[in-house]
């Protein structure tokens, strides 16, 4: 079993492809593998409640462990206390943990 | 301290532009504080991102000075995190990608930065423990 972090910086907003992380994470968590993925820059905007959440709570459900960026989000103006079921805010040092522990990673 | 890595890192966004610079920016200062050793490739539009010549400047439409602006620059953020890592005892190594530099004018950049070409990437990649490509859209 491999540990794959998927980093996403794209919003569902702006970008039409953000689905790409959520097929990969989904089928690689099917696989058996341990997936983190972790929202920065814009791509926490859907970790607040709104039309593209749904997505992240049900990738959540299907095991993908959901971290975002609490940087990004204070940029923002996003509280970590009404961030959406299955996302909790963390800290950018979970990529770095994640590089020297040995982590698959993937910038989308 | 966890057991010190070799980690590289591959950008090409240039400075002042997007919030993958910054993103990148974090990281490495993360990194270096944490005692790992460090590799840059910096290609196409982040050869700038070390430029020696980027300057503070004021903002009149806030009617700012230099000074009160405190304009953040990306080659003042690279000289503390290799300043950090020289401290600890680390490894910083950042290469330009010669090419990118020389078709952008840009071979002025700060001390401690080389000039290299992709190949320096692919061996820091296989001489690293792990590494992130943050890739540009």
């Amino acid at each position: 079993m491999s540990h794959y972090l998927l980093i996403e910086s794209r919003d569902p907003f702006d970008s039409p492809d953000t689905g790409f992380v959520h097929d990969l994470s989904r089928k690689l968590v099917e696989g058996g593998h341990e997936v983190t993925v972790f929202l920065v820059q814009n791509g926490v905007l859907p970790a607040r409640p709104c039309i593209h959440s749904a997505a992240l709570t049900s990738l959540a459900q299907a095991g993908v462990k959901i971290l975002a960026d609490d940087f990004s989000l204070r940029e923002r103006g996003i509280a970590a206390s009404s961030l959406i079921q299955g996302v909790r805010a963390a800290a950018l040092d979970v990529v770095i943990d994640g590089m020297a522990g040995g982590a698959k990673l993937i910038w989308h | 301290m966890a057991e010190r890595k070799t980690l590289t890192f591959a950008v090409m966004d240039p400075p002042f532009e997007t919030a993958r610079s910054t993103t990148l920016l974090r990281l490495l200062d993360i990194a270096v504080r944490r005692g790992h050793n460090i590799n840059v490739f910096a290609y196409e539009g982040a050869v700038y991102l070390p430029f020696a010549l980027q300057k503070a400047h004021p903002n009149p439409a806030h009617g700012r000075n230099a000074e009160e602006e405190n304009h953040v620059l990306t080659k003042d953020l690279i000289a503390a995190v290799m300043a950090t890592a020289e401290r600890a005892g680390t490894k910083f190594d950042w290469v330009n990608c010669g090419m990118c530099v020389d078709e952008r004018g840009a071979d002025q950049a700060i001390p401690g930065v080389r000039r290299g070409s992709p190949a320096d990437l692919l061996k820091m990649a296989q001489e690293s423990d792990n590494t992130l490509v943050i890739g540009t859209r």
